[in-house]
């Protein structure tokens, strides 16, 4: 994992000083709000709608398990017990104090994190796959990429006020594992016809307002021209960018109007101007930095085979453990979807545990998921047992991933000020209509969001089934979506029809279901069923 | 809910963040307190806000009868309470009845 070198660590201890300050001028009464909130909103916190909110960024999810163990720690000290991991691989804490928020960052400085960027028309906190370093898919690992596009774009002068936020995620597999083609910009680790490994860049995905799904710019890029060919794409966003409407102004509009191929001839100009210029780091920071992410030290010998005997153990392991690249080993993702429980809600306590099993099972080392969850990202097979009793004795050991109880959703209106509606009770109430775990491996991969918002923070647009939380004179109202997939078949879903109370969403749900179950063919997933068959069967078990 | 139409003011207190509630002399976090503001809401935004007691303050539309003040919009009533995924966090923690009020 990436260490802070002394640059780094002087670049967040400033900020954290200059944050000190800018608290205690503003508790002095020396600042206005108008005047501090945007200071704020840079060290990421917000106003919501019962208190002070701190997002804390976690660099393309990557974690050790001391870092981990002090954002636990933080939920104790300053919040209240508790911590919610995003969408965005980040963690928030709800119920921040103005003044114990300099405290909270230099806190994190100690163990090289800060919450730099993770609010503003600024790049934000550059997402990859959770399964980095580890998948078994893998032709390189993303991180040292997104390490490297995080010291580029942090404090970064020019792309301090751009047009509208920018998300960048970044992958190393051929399954996308972190909805790449739904960013500002995504890239993708490939290797050519000659066996090198470049980078095909995606430009102008989201979701939001105006989904899109980002074309491709650029199907092969030196990773040694990585930041000087990013660095065109944002100065040709920055330049053209509307600023004139909030809504219009992220760069998939820009991409989505002029044209990709306008886009990309304007980019190429940019991009041959910038390499006269110099700016790309030099080969050997890539490589200090590519050096950092090395393998840990795998026992070349570990068992593969496990004792399958105990079938709540099985049946965990055939759901939440993954391929990984060493023989012997596995990746092992942690739900933080239990029946019933609010979506990547974690008690400072099981924070704490997650970051004690990651010391003891794998290397020290953890990665965030974009659907909320925790991986341990390098766990040998043979500890596969031991370390699921000490989840399932905390709770901990829901085998649901990637089915309908691993459901994404938003803080929605229990805590957003922007939501419409509520997202946590909803996803409570199908989490506990489908808690059979049998019955939730018969329907398979299901992949559920829920925003409360249109500004989708819950993905809602790339679930098999999305829900959006809408405001119909002042009550909550959910619209239904299907067809919607990230990774490689990524695709924006539809609305099906009318809207339904909170009630009404569930029951239509199962009703769904019951017609990809009638329907479905031998290794159909819901999602191909629904491609195959079309909206109209859902639609008349829905509505008939 | 039927009842006389009102406004209450409401904002943020600056240290917190907590949802407060103007009571004719000063805010408190228990909208049970709030009283009506008419159209003085934004003159007293204005002074408390410069007075740095309060931050983000605005007029809500509710309604007031016999059982008390109630928000006619879901989130104020939300703001009022709490997450009611997490009523133990909220201003009725014991109150079996606080998730229907927000209903």
């Amino acid at each position: 994992m990436y260490q802070y070198d002394k640059h780094d660590q002087a670049m967040v201890d400033a900020r954290v000083a200059e944050f000190s300050d800018q608290v205690a001028r503003r508790l002095t009464g020396a600042l206005e709000e108008e005047q501090f909130r945007p200071l704020r909103l840079k060290n990421g916190l917000y106003l919501q709608l019962h208190a002070y909110m701190l997002r804390v960024a976690i660099p393309y999810g990557t974690l050790s398990s001391r870092q981990l163990r002090v954002l636990g720690d933080i939920a104790d000290r300053y919040d209240r017990g508790y911590g919610h991991f995003t969408t965005r691989q980040n963690i928030q804490y709800n119920w921040i104090k103005l003044e114990d928020a300099p405290a909270i960052l230099a806190d994190l400085a100690k163990v090289g994190m800060h919450a730099i960027q993770t609010s503003g028309n600024c790049i934000r906190n550059t997402t990859a796959d959770h399964f980095a370093g580890a998948a078994a898919d893998e032709i390189a690992d993303p991180r040292p990429y997104a390490e490297l596009l995080r010291q580029w774009s942090t404090f970064h002068p020019e792309f301090d006020y751009l047009p509208r936020k920018f998300k960048v995620a970044i992958i190393g597999s051929e399954v996308d594992r972190a909805a790449m083609k739904l960013h500002d910009i995504g890239i993708q680790l490939v290797r050519n016809a000659g066996g090198d490994v470049g980078l095909r860049i995606h430009v102008g995905g989201g979701m939001g307002r105006t989904p899109m799904i980002a074309p491709v710019i650029r199907e092969f890029l030196s990773p040694l021209q990585m930041v000087s060919y990013l660095e065109a794409c944002l100065r040709v966003y920055n330049r053209y960018g509307r600023r004139d409407n909030k809504y219009k102004a992220r760069i998939k509009i820009l991409v989505h109007e002029i044209g990709a191929d306008e886009y990309r001839r304007q980019v190429e100009e940019e991009f041959a101007h910038i390499l006269t210029l110099g700016l790309e780091p030099p080969p050997a920071e890539l490589a200090r930095i590519t050096a950092q992410f090395a393998d840990p030290a795998f026992d070349p010998a570990a068992p593969v085979a496990i004792d399958r005997a105990d079938p709540d153990f099985a049946m965990w392991v055939d759901q939440n453990v993954h391929a990984h690249k060493a023989p012997g080993y596995g990746i092992v993702t942690i739900s933080l979807k239990p029946v019933g429980g609010i979506p990547g809600d974690a008690s400072a306590d099981q924070i704490r545990l997650i970051a004690d099993l990651a010391r003891d099972y794998s290397f020290d080392e953890l990665r965030v998921t974009h659907a909320q969850n925790i991986v341990l990202p390098h766990v040998k097979r043979a500890d596969l047992h031991a370390l699921w009793q000490k989840l399932f004795e905390a709770g901990l050991a829901t085998a649901n991933l990637d089915l309908i109880g691993d459901i994404i959703a938003c803080p929605g209106l229990d805590y957003c000020s922007l939501a419409n509606a509520r997202s946590i009770p909803l996803a409570q109430k199908i989490s506990q209509r489908f808690a059979d775990p049998v019955r939730q491996r018969d329907l398979g991969e299901l992949k559920l969001k829920i925003s409360g918002c249109i500004n989708a923070c819950g993905h809602h647009h790339a679930g098999h089934i999305g829900i959006l939380g809408v405001d119909k004179k002042g009550i909550e109202n959910y619209q239904l979506l299907f067809g919607g997939s990230e990774g490689a078949d990524t695709a924006i879903g539809s609305i099906i029809g009318p809207g339904f109370s909170e009630d009404g969403v569930v029951d239509a749900i199962e009703r769904a279901t019951n017609v990809y179950l009638a329907q479905r063919t031998e290794g159909e997933r819901f999602l191909d069923t629904w491609r195959r068959i079309g909206n109209a069967p859902f639609k008349d078990a829905i509505y008939g | 809910m039927n009842g006389e139409p009102i406004k209450l003011l409401t904002g943020n207190d600056l240290l917190t963040g907590d949802v407060t509630w103007w009571t004719g002399a000063a805010w408190s976090c228990h909208i049970a307190d709030a009283v009506a503001v008419g159209i003085d809401a934004d003159s007293i935004a204005a002074a408390e806000q410069a007075a740095q007691r309060v931050i983000s303050a605005y007029a809500i539309n509710a309604t007031r009868n016999a059982d008390g003040c109630r928000p006619n919009h879901i989130k104020e009533r939300i703001r009022a309470l709490g997450p009611t995924v997490r009523l133990d966090l909220s201003l009725r923690p014991g109150d079996p009845s606080a998730g229907a009020w927000i209903a």
